[in-house]
């Protein structure tokens, strides 16, 4: 069982949280002007990366807020966690 | 069956002599004995038989390594299956059985399969039932009756077990020598220390040992060690406590046994208790454990482990027979010759596969006169009633591989036999470490830690017991120092060591017969694998070990391989050609041993565990009238409330027919309700809902449905304006606490910029449904401040007042097509209500109903329920709901709505159904087809997502999603039954009562 860092409760058991997947997918702002395959391409395809990997998290049972964590995914060590809006560790932005 | 316990010595209390019982005969034991140890002083050396060939066994070893001793414990509720018997702690009454042998274990019937055992080779069984396959089923049965190990117990267990979560800064894993001293540095440091053992003892090894320590005899030392430890404030031992996983994290798993070792105290404390500790430095301090040798019928009662043999002697003062023999290719055994001698055995004589052992060893030998074989191998063994009688001795050429010559037996009732260690890396693997194979030692030790642990002493391959000492302090030091505490001093003890086992790898003994000849060498007794089930396996085209252990059932058993492992992966490179490290281990998984599901659940049992129970206010009311309830979701909903002998058939039919005709009343406690306030509530909505709220007037509500990015039907229920910024959502029952998380992952991922809290009230509010002609001339008695007629409160709204003096909040909503008021009070006011409008309702024949007839009245005005009439592939357009999309605004899910495939005219649409038959009700899920064909595969036109029986209208009706169905109104579809009929339907609208949508607005 991971022990994950919540940015606001700390360090808690991986039990309480739940997984959102890849993080810093933005909604598209006018999905009207996008392609059929544009807006699949939002809707389905996600990346599986081997090794850091930004991804969302949410301390469902805890203080029931959303944030953003690098994880290794071949060692499981959560390398980093941050805010929602913040820019990641490894220059992804916002 | 003479007495074989020593004089004196042993950890033994003689002053308690207990009574105990092995299938069904009685012996006498002493306090401190296992079953094993109890037994064996009985003079017992039959414990079992084996698992295939149920040739008879002995013990093997005397630990967690036990292959063959499997016994059942106890009776009743409380027994358990497959226990070791070396584990077993003896009390006084304790009653036990051996798990195989059919009808008893002296005369088992199924012992012919050790003589037909030439037909019955690795994968016998895939191969020879396979055909025909349906009479597996008739094999499986005999199969496991012939193989079956213990029975579990077929009454619910009354003990009670718990859990506990700790944390710590160094958890020990092991109290031997290596982990003890680890625990002192750390305790002494002031580390917050735990220190966990399996065994009964704190101790390991050195309750088994002769050797003294820093000039001290080794339980003196020990004594010490553990009274100081156990005086430690921040120390806990933990004995009889398994590590038994480490998982990520430092998170490892302690099952600890807590009343299985006294009788009568299972009730009062748990039984079993399940510690869940993240520890921030782990001391794998497991030690090794002794391996066999794979020798012609190595498997007699009284062939035993070297270590084992030393542990009955020293530490429980038992001698394992009166004469005996060492079989060994490393040095450690011959202490076991030296303490065999001096527990008054005769030893024939050491017997040694290495040319030349070291002149240290054979002087040692000499001086008590007891004869080394160097060179030499154990060919074969012979057995008489009670196990072994003679060993075979032969002859070894230089390199070990073939028999020169035979020479003789010696006869010995026991052969105590050594083939090295293996440190017990189990955890360390488990962690995510790699096992490293040491050639020197002939044995696999740990590699690199990945995760914050160090092994240290034997589980490290440090086999002396000076050096373990000093490495168990060097572990306590870097634990401790990781930690973040100032070491205390420590003075590291000293014992005199033998340096090195100088080991000679022997993974299969020769016997200098033909192969398939000879006696079985066994490699994992429990499963009866042998040398030549493994050669078969390389020879019929297996690689992997992985692939060879599924093939065999090598290590597969309780004791997960413990002592044969090693020997049959050595013994699959030799027949591959290649090394053991590239050969490699099989996957070391948790659970070290077995676990108990009693340990695994604790007291998380039953069904509130699994899925907790929510009930409403009025849920008791519900029960003292008789209701039959249903689950939905996580709530218990009545589902409908049969009088006198009814079936449900018949009081759905009433429960209906007095809704339609005077006022019916449904508990709609269940569904989810969030607050949502803020300013920006109303475009919040806009976003989630598909149509617009921000023109929603105050007291006004809404149907809204959601749909998820993908524009398929997500939840659906009506919502209302409280004030400017102040909006009341309902979900479906079932969906609420999604549909919550929903609205906080937008919010809270997409959209901070908007101001807007969401609150989760369901549980605040008890709401009472009155539906029919009568409703509102039952709420004009009760309700004196809130003008009631259409005008002044119509359709869609609501309005705040008080019925029969509770304050409520009214909504003129309509589920079931009649005119209807849902009366929304606190939840502790529910029941009040309740029974204030039963009361008030006797003279129109007030009816409670429940979802049941919810969901014939819902169906014949053809409104859907979220779930059931859709399945995560229906959009608004499915459904004939159009209307609710909004085209200016965005919304989750609109642009998915304009993709190629939502606009596609043979989408599944819904419709309605109508039978040929009127009493026909047609299979809620049944699929159609169009024409009444048998030529199949026949082409599916959609399915039934809802179908009752109407009795407001006198026929059957039902809801299904039928392709491009909104253009084939009066089509017929077809609906293909299990007993071959074909039920013939006609497509209609969905909406059967009322189409003018009239009733519900008077």
């Amino acid at each position: 069982m991971l022990s994950i860092d919540c940015p606001w409760c700390g360090s808690r058991d991986q039990s309480e949280f739940s997984y959102g997947g890849e993080a810093h997918i933005v909604r598209p702002k006018e999905p009207e002007k996008l392609s059929d395959e544009d807006w699949g391409d939002y809707l389905f395809n996600r990346k599986n990366t081997k090794g850091r990997f930004e991804e969302q998290w949410c301390h469902t049972a805890g203080c029931r807020r959303w944030f953003n964590a690098v994880r290794d995914s071949q060692s499981y060590k959560i390398e980093a966690v941050y805010k929602i809006g913040e820019q990641s560790p490894d220059g992804i932005p916002e | 069956m003479s007495s074989q316990r020593l004089p004196s010595g042993g950890r033994i209390n003689r002053g308690r002599p207990l009574e105990f019982f092995f299938n069904g005969r009685r012996y006498e034991g002493f306090e401190g004995d296992t079953l094993a140890s109890g037994l064996l002083a009985n003079g017992i050396r039959l414990f079992g038989r084996s698992f295939k060939y149920h040739r008879p066994r002995g013990l093997f070893g005397s630990g967690s390594e036990e292959p063959n001793a499997l016994v059942q414990l106890g009776e009743g509720a409380s027994t358990i299956p497959n226990l070791k018997a070396t584990q077993v702690e003896l009390f006084d009454g304790l009653s036990a059985r051996t798990v195989v042998g059919w009808p008893s274990l002296e005369i088992d019937l199924y012992a012919i399969n050790n003589r037909i055992g030439r037909l019955l080779p690795a994968g016998f069984y895939y191969k020879t039932f396979m055909r025909p396959r349906f009479l597996w089923d008739w094999y499986e049965g005999r199969i496991r009756h012939a193989a079956g190990l213990g029975f579990a117990p077929t009454e619910p267990d009354s003990a009670r077990y718990d859990k506990r979560n700790a944390h710590c800064d160094v958890l020990v894993v092991g109290a031997g020598p290596t982990g003890l001293m680890a625990a002192l540095v750390a305790g002494r440091s002031g580390a917050r220390v735990i220190v966990a053992d399996e065994q009964a003892e704190m101790g390991g090894d050195l309750l088994s040992s002769t050797q003294h320590v820093s000039g001290a005899c080794p339980w003196m030392f020990l004594d010490n060690l553990v009274k100081e430890l156990s005086l430690m404030d921040n120390v806990m031992l933990l004995p009889r406590s398994t590590v038994s996983g480490y998982y990520d994290y430092n998170f490892l798993v302690i099952n600890q046994r807590r009343t299985d070792h006294q009788a009568g105290i299972g009730d009062i404390v748990s039984r079993e208790r399940n510690w869940r500790v993240r520890a921030r430095q782990v001391v794998l301090a497991t030690g090794a454990i002794e391996r066999g040798l794979v020798f012609a019928d190595n498997d007699r009662p009284g062939i035993m482990l070297s270590s084992a043999v030393r542990t009955y002697i020293n530490r429980y003062a038992v001698r394992p027979g009166r004469t005996g023999a060492v079989f060994t290719n490393n040095d450690s055994a011959y202490q076991t010759a030296v303490e065999m001698h001096g527990a008054g055995m005769e030893v024939k004589g050491v017997i040694d596969v290495r040319q030349r052992p070291s002149q240290e060893r054979l002087l040692q030998m000499d001086t008590l006169g007891i004869p080394v074989y160097s060179g030499h191998g154990v060919g074969g063994t012979r057995s008489g009633r009670q196990g072994l009688r003679a060993v075979e001795l032969c002859r070894l050429s230089a390199d070990g591989r073939d028999v020169l010559t035979q020479k003789g037996s010696l006869d010995c009732q026991v052969l105590a036999i050594s083939g090295g260690w293996n440190p017990a890396i189990h955890l360390h693997c488990q962690s995510g470490g790699r096992p490293k194979y040491d050639d020197d030692q002939a044995c696999f030790v740990p590699d690199k830690s990945v995760q914050s642990e160090r092994s240290a002493g034997s589980a490290l391959g440090i086999f002396q017991l000076g050096n373990c000492l000093s490495d168990g302090v060097d572990a306590g030091v870097h634990a401790v120092r990781e930690t973040g505490y100032a070491c205390a001093h420590i003075d590291i003890p000293y014992a005199s060591d033998r340096t090195g086992s100088a080991i000679e790898p022997m993974w299969n003994v020769p016997d200098g017969v033909l192969p398939g000849r000879g006696g079985k060498k066994f490699v994992d007794y429990q499963n009866d694998t042998t040398a030549a089930d493994i050669a078969l396996a390389a020879r019929e085209g297996y690689r992997s070990i992985e692939h060879v252990k599924r093939y065999t059932a090598l290590g597969f058993g309780t004791d997960q391989g413990k002592t044969g492992n090693i020997n049959g992966l050595a013994i699959l490179a030799q027949h591959l050609g290649q090394s053991i490290p590239a050969t490699g281990t099989t996957t070391f998984r948790p659970n070290y041993t077995p676990v108990t599901f009693g340990a695994i659940a604790g007291r998380e049992l039953g069904t509130v565990f699994f899925d907790p129970v929510r009930k409403t206010p009025m849920h008791d009311w519900h029960v003292a009238h008789g209701a039959v309830f249903e689950d939905v979701g996580q709530w218990k909903r009545p589902w409908y409330y049969p009088k006198g002998g009814e079936t449900m058939e018949s009081a759905v039919r009433r429960e209906c027919l007095a809704t339609r005709k005077s006022i019916g009343l449904l508990d709609a406690s269940t569904l989810g309700k969030i607050e949502v306030r803020g300013r920006d509530s109303a475009e919040f909505l806009n976003r989630i809902y598909t149509n617009a709220w921000s023109k929603l007037e105050i007291n006004r509500c809404r149907y809204g449905l959601m749909l998820g990015e993908d524009g398929m039907v997500m939840d659906d229920g009506v919502s209302s304006r409280l004030g400017d910024n102040h909006y009341y959502m309902t979900t479906t029952t079932g969906g609420a606490a999604h549909v919550l998380g929903w609205l906080e992952r937008w919010h809270q991922t997409e959209w901070p910029e908007l101001e807007v809290f969401f609150t989760s009230v369901t549980d605040r509010w008890a709401v009472a449904s009155i539906a029919g002609p009568n409703s509102r001339s039952l709420l004009d008695r009760l309700c004196s401040d809130i003008d009631l007629s259409a005008g002044a409160f119509p359709f869609m709204s609501l309005r705040e007042g008080s019925v029969a003096g509770i304050s409520a909040r009214l909504f003129r909503i309509s589920f079931s097509g009649e005119l209807a008021f849902e009366i929304n009070v606190s939840a502790d006011d529910g029941v009040a209500l309740w029974e204030l409008l039963m009361e008030a309702g006797g003279e129109y024949g007030i009816t409670p109903y429940g979802t049941e007839t919810m969901h014939v009245l819902r169906a014949e005005k053809g409104y859907v329920i979220v779930g059931q009439d859709t399945d995560g592939s229906v959009t608004p357009a499915d459904l004939g709901m159009d209307w609710i999309v909004s085209k200016t605004k965005d919304f989750i899910g609109k642009r998915s709505l304009a993709r190629s495939d939502m606009l596609r005219d043979s989408r599944k649409q819904l419709v309605g159904l109508v039978t040929e038959q009127p009493e026909t009700v047609l299979p809620e899920g049944t699929q159609l087809v169009n024409e009444p064909s048998t030529d199949y595969p026949v082409p599916m036109t959609g399915h039934v997502t809802s179908s009752y029986y109407s009795s407001t209208l006198g026929h059957s009706i039902a809801l299904a999603l039928i392709k491009g169905g909104h253009t084939r109104m009066g089509a017929s579809v077809y609906a293909p039954t299990l007993d071959g009929q074909c039920i013939k339907a006609i497509i209609s609208s969905p909406v059967f009562y009322d189409p003018e949508n009239k009733l519900h607005k008077t």
